[in-house]
């Protein structure tokens, strides 16, 4: 546990969130390297499937970053990217893993600051719930 | 189309326990549009089912396959070549579906994924309602197209009766009345004469009363 390092999936947004990480990157934000963006066109177009494929291949969080509410490139995405969101997270307590594990966050294309502190607290917070229950049961019946 | 819901995980999970291979069949009619039973519900509900076992230190082999029907014997019979290489069958079809595949693999338990719930329209992006109960002898046609037997509570045929407040049911203010709506349709066709004919009681044998019930076409047979 001392030395976990989780795993996050985030997918970003390709108008907002990624913009967003562009521009921490640009202003030099750094922020934790456990953060594996994947890009898609409207954070709308995130279905609960790819939530939980990633949570069943290794992901200790995910998270869905879109653009601020109102500011959907395509009007609404962000909004439907909630409700999965939603879902995901009711489905994971049907099944006793933590759904804080899954979040949704919003910024605009200039929050460079904003997308680096969200990948900081949401690693923080990964951190402290520990890995993902589903993986670590399995390395440790592997081990035993 | 049929309607379904997905039954609770915990439920599944106990259905699926005693086995190891599991193959998760869906469908690609009623329940793929009522989002419940398709490609993506299926693979959704395996996610969900491998990572409910692999916190008890046990992986599933769960093969994913959705058929074009789980209703007719010739889509179902596309598992003939999986089905030995699963333990148990776990059907995310409407009940038809289910029972269509246990009973031509005789041989392998099968079990209902979802809880199939009615014959309904879609009112808007994932919203489903009640529209028909089959009721074997339809009376739309003299209800302006709509039907007190699947929408009105009592299924009264010569309705509304004294529970309908301000166009709502009184089980509940989410439910329209359905003789208002009849009403009202009926007014706006400029037909409400109609209104005034008594239905005479039902002949309730067409419908489950009347026993399970089949379709025979002899020029198809």
């Amino acid at each position: 546990m001392k030395d976990f390092e989780p795993v996050i999936v985030a997918f970003c947004c390709h108008y907002c969130a990624y913009t967003a990480a562009d521009m921490a990157g640009s202003k030099r934000i750094a922020y934790p390297a456990n953060v594996k963006i994947i890009r898609v066109p409207c954070s709308g177009k995130v279905d609960t499937i790819h939530i939980m494929k990633a949570l069943e291949n290794g992901a200790d969080g995910v998270y869905v970053a879109g653009c601020l509410e109102g500011d959907c490139h395509f009007k609404n995405g962000n909004l439907r990217a909630l409700q999965r969101v939603k879902q995901v997270q009711a489905l994971l307590e049907e099944i006793c893993i933590e759904p804080e594990r899954v979040e949704m966050v919003t910024m605009s294309a200039g929050m460079g600051e904003r997308f680096a502190k969200a990948a900081f607290e949401i690693t923080e917070k990964i951190r402290k719930l520990g890995p993902n229950p589903s993986k670590a049961a399995m390395e440790k019946a592997k081990a035993a | 189309m049929i309607t379904a819901e997905r039954k609770p995980m915990e439920e599944i999970i106990a259905s699926v326990r005693p086995y190891n291979r599991i193959l998760l069949v869906g469908c690609n009619e009623c329940v793929t549009v009522c989002a419940a039973g398709g490609r993506k519900e299926v693979g959704i509900l395996s996610s969900a089912l491998q990572m409910a076992f692999m916190q008890e230190g046990k992986t599933l082999d769960i093969k994913e396959l959705t058929l074009e029907r789980q209703c007719d014997p010739e889509y179902v019979e596309e598992l003939v070549t999986v089905i030995d290489q699963a333990d148990a069958v776990l059907s995310m079809a409407c009940g038809c579906g289910v029972q269509e595949v246990a009973r031509r693999y005789k041989d392998k338990p099968v079990y209902p994924a979802l809880n199939t719930k009615f014959m309904g329209a879609s009112e808007r992006q994932g919203v489903w309602a009640e529209r028909c109960q089959g009721c074997g002898d339809c009376i739309l046609g003299l209800t302006g197209g709509i039907c007190p037997v699947a929408r009105c509570s009592k299924r009264l045929l010569n309705g509304p009766c004294g529970g309908s407040t301000a166009g709502k049911c009184e089980i509940s203010q989410d439910v329209d009345c359905v003789w208002q709506l009849i009403w009202d349709r009926m007014k706006a066709l400029g037909i409400e004469n109609r209104y005034e004919e008594v239905m005479m009681a039902k002949d309730w044998r067409s419908s489950r009363d009347g026993g399970p019930r089949k379709i025979i076409r002899e020029d198809l047979v």
